[in-house]
C-alpha cells in the first residue's frame, strides 16, 4: 500500500501509477455530479459548461444554501456509484475525467473504460460527510442550478481524503476481489457456523 | 396532577432526532475504537481514521455525522402511571421530527412512494414510524430514536423457513445476506437479527436489535451463543470495512427473538451502518426531560 498526496489536474501518468489498495489524498478542484447530471448531460445532450479534463468528480447531492450570489456548503456526503455506472465511460472518453469517487464502485463497463483512457475509481468513507464537508473548502460554481440538488458543482477542496483506489487503470478490482476472497472462505465457515 | 404539557413530547422528538444525527452513542464509539486496535490490514485501518476523524468534526461543530438522515423511527415506551394522550404523542412526534428538519436544517428524506415528491420535512402518511410498547409501574414516556439511512435499510430481507430447515437455516440466511450486501451497508455497522414470531413481527424484531447498545448481549443463552457465532462467521469472511477488505466486518451481531406457530420458522436481517445512530429521552410527568442513548 502506497499513500500519494495528488494535485489536481491529474496527469495520465500519474493516475496510471495507482494501484488497488493504494491511498489518495488530493488538493485542488473536484466536481460534483449525480444520476440527473448525467442523464442531462449524457441523455439529453447537454454540453457541460465546463473543462473537467484531467479532474476528479464525486457521486453526490450536497446540502448548500445560496446567500447573495455565492453558495455555501451545509453538509456534503457521498452516495452508491452503481446507479451511475452506464455514464461512466462516456465521463472518461468525452470529458477526460481521471478519477470517479463515490462509495460501493462500479461494474465491469466502467473498469474496462479505465483501462482505455486512465482513470481510477476512489472509494470515500461512506457515512462520514462531516470530514468531506470540513474538506471541501470552497463551493466555487454551481452549474445547470436549476438541477439543484443533482446539477454539476465545482469544489475546491484541500487535503481531500483518505480514498482507497478500488478500481484502477490495470484491471484490478478491489471489491470484485474482495468478494470473491469472501467465497472461497465461505465453505469452511459454513462448515464451523453449521456444525 | 396537573395537566401534561404535551409541547414536551414535541419538544423532545426535535432534540433526539438532532442529537442522534449529530452525536454519536458512546458505546459506538467504543465499539468502533476496539475495531480498530484489532484491524491488521494497513488500509483498513485508514478508514477508521477517517471514521474518528468525521465523529471528532460533528462533536466540534454540532453538524451531521452522516447527509443521509433517514427516515425517522421512533421507539416509545409509555409507563402504566405516565398521565397520557396517544394520539396527541402521535401527533407531537410527528412535529418534532418535521420541526428538527426545517429548524436544523437538514436534508428531508421522506418522498411520496409513486409521485416521488419530497415535502422535505422527513415525515408524510405513515410517518414517522412509531413502535408503542408500555412498561409496567413507571410514571415516564420514553422516546428511543433510530433515524434509518438507506444504504444499509435497502439491504434489508427476510425469509420464511420451515421447522425442517432448522437452525442451520436461519444462520446461513443472516450470513449469506451479510455477503450479498457487501459495501452497500457502510459495514462495520451493527447486523440485526429477528427469528420467530409472524412475516412482520420478524423484521420488528430484527430493526429491535439494530438499536441495542452495541455488544449487549442477549439474556438468552441460546440466542447469546447464536449471536457470537454469528458475529465469528461473518467478521471471518474479510469483507472489512467500507468493503474494501479487512478483519472487522461487523461491531456486533444483535438478535431479537418471539416464539412463532409450529409451522414456522422465520429470520429477518436488518443491517445498521457504522455511525449506529441513535438518542434516547425520558419524559416525566413534571415536563424534565433527561436525554441520553
Amino acid at each position: 500500500m502506497a499513500t500519494y498526496h495528488l494535485e489536481t489536474a491529474f496527469s495520465e501518468q500519474a493516475i496510471r501509477k495507482l494501484k488497488i489498495g493504494d491511498i489518495v489524498y488530493f488538493d485542488g478542484t473536484l466536481f460534483g455530479i449525480r444520476d440527473l447530471t448525467q442523464i442531462y448531460m449524457f441523455d439529453q445532450n447537454h454540453e457541460p459548461p465546463v473543462d473537467m479534463a484531467g479532474h476528479p468528480v464525486i457521486h453526490t447531492a450536497p446540502s448548500l444554501r445560496k446567500v447573495g450570489d455565492k453558495w455555501e456548503k451545509i453538509c456534503v456526503g457521498t452516495t452508491t456509484s452503481s446507479r451511475m455506472d452506464r455514464f461512466t465511460p462516456r465521463l472518461l472518453e468525452k470529458c477526460g475525467v481521471r478519477a470517479i469517487i463515490g462509495k460501493g464502485g462500479q461494474y465491469r463497463q466502467s473498469l474496462d473504460a479505465m483501462g482505455k483512457f486512465g482513470a481510477v475509481y476512489l472509494a470515500i468513507v461512506g457515512g462520514a460527510a462531516s470530514l468531506e464537508t470540513e474538506q471541501i473548502q470552497e463551493v466555487e460554481e454551481v452549474f445547470w442550478e436549476h438541477l439543484h440538488p443533482e446539477a454539476l458543482y465545482k469544489f475546491k477542496v484541500k487535503d481531500f481524503g483518505p480514498l482507497t483506489v478500488a478500481m484502477d487503470s490495470h484491471g484490478g478490482h478491489r471489491y470484485f476481489e474482495v468478494k470473491a476472497e469472501a467465497e472461497r472462505r465461505l465453505p469452511g465457515i459454513y462448515e464451523k457456523l453449521l456444525a | 396532577m396537573r395537566k401534561f404539557d404535551y409541547n414536551t413530547v414535541e419538544e423532545a422528538a426535535k432534540q433526539v432526532y438532532i442529537k442522534a444525527l449529530t452525536d454519536l452513542p458512546p458505546d459506538v464509539r467504543g465499539a468502533l475504537k476496539r475495531a480498530y486496535e484489532r484491524e491488521s490490514q494497513p488500509p483498513a485501518r485508514e478508514i477508521f481514521k477517517a471514521m474518528f476523524k468525521a465523529i471528532e468534526i460533528a462533536d466540534r461543530k454540532k453538524t451531521l455525522v452522516c447527509q443521509d438522515t433517514g427516515l425517522p423511527i421512533y421507539m416509545v415506551k409509555i409507563g402504566s402511571d405516565f398521565p397520557w394522550n396517544g394520539a396527541e404523542i402521535k401527533k407531537r412526534l410527528s412535529k418534532g421530527a418535521s420541526r428538527a428538519t426545517l429548524e436544523f436544517p437538514f436534508r428531508g428524506s421522506s418522498t411520496h412512494i409513486l409521485t416521488r415528491i419530497n415535502p422535505q420535512d422527513s415525515v408524510g402518511r405513515g410517518l414517522p414510524v412509531i413502535y408503542w410498547d408500555f412498561v409496567e409501574g413507571s410514571d415516564s414516556l420514553e422516546m428511543l430514536m433510530v433515524p434509518k439511512g438507506s444504504g444499509s435499510e435497502n439491504m434489508s430481507t427476510m425469509k420464511m423457513f420451515i421447522p425442517a430447515d432448522g437452525k442451520a437455516a436461519l444462520k446461513k440466511f443472516v450470513l449469506d445476506a451479510f455477503v450479498a450486501s457487501g459495501s452497500n451497508p457502510c459495514p462495520p455497522g451493527i447486523i440485526g437479527v429477528g427469528i420467530g414470531g409472524t412475516a412482520d413481527l420478524v423484521m420488528r424484531l430484527a430493526k429491535e436489535a439494530i438499536a441495542r447498545p452495541v455488544g449487549e448481549r442477549s439474556q438468552q443463552p441460546l440466542i447469546a451463543q447464536m449471536e457470537q457465532e454469528l458475529e465469528d462467521a461473518i467478521n471471518a469472511t474479510g469483507i472489512g470495512p467500507m468493503g474494501l477488505g479487512g478483519d472487522i466486518s461487523t461491531l456486533a451481531v444483535h438478535i431479537e427473538w418471539a416464539y412463532t406457530h409450529i409451522t414456522q420458522n422465520p429470520v429477518a436481517v436488518n443491517t445498521q451502518c457504522w455511525p449506529a445512530r441513535r438518542a434516547r429521552a425520558i419524559i416525566h410527568p413534571s415536563g424534565d426531560i433527561e436525554y441520553g442513548f
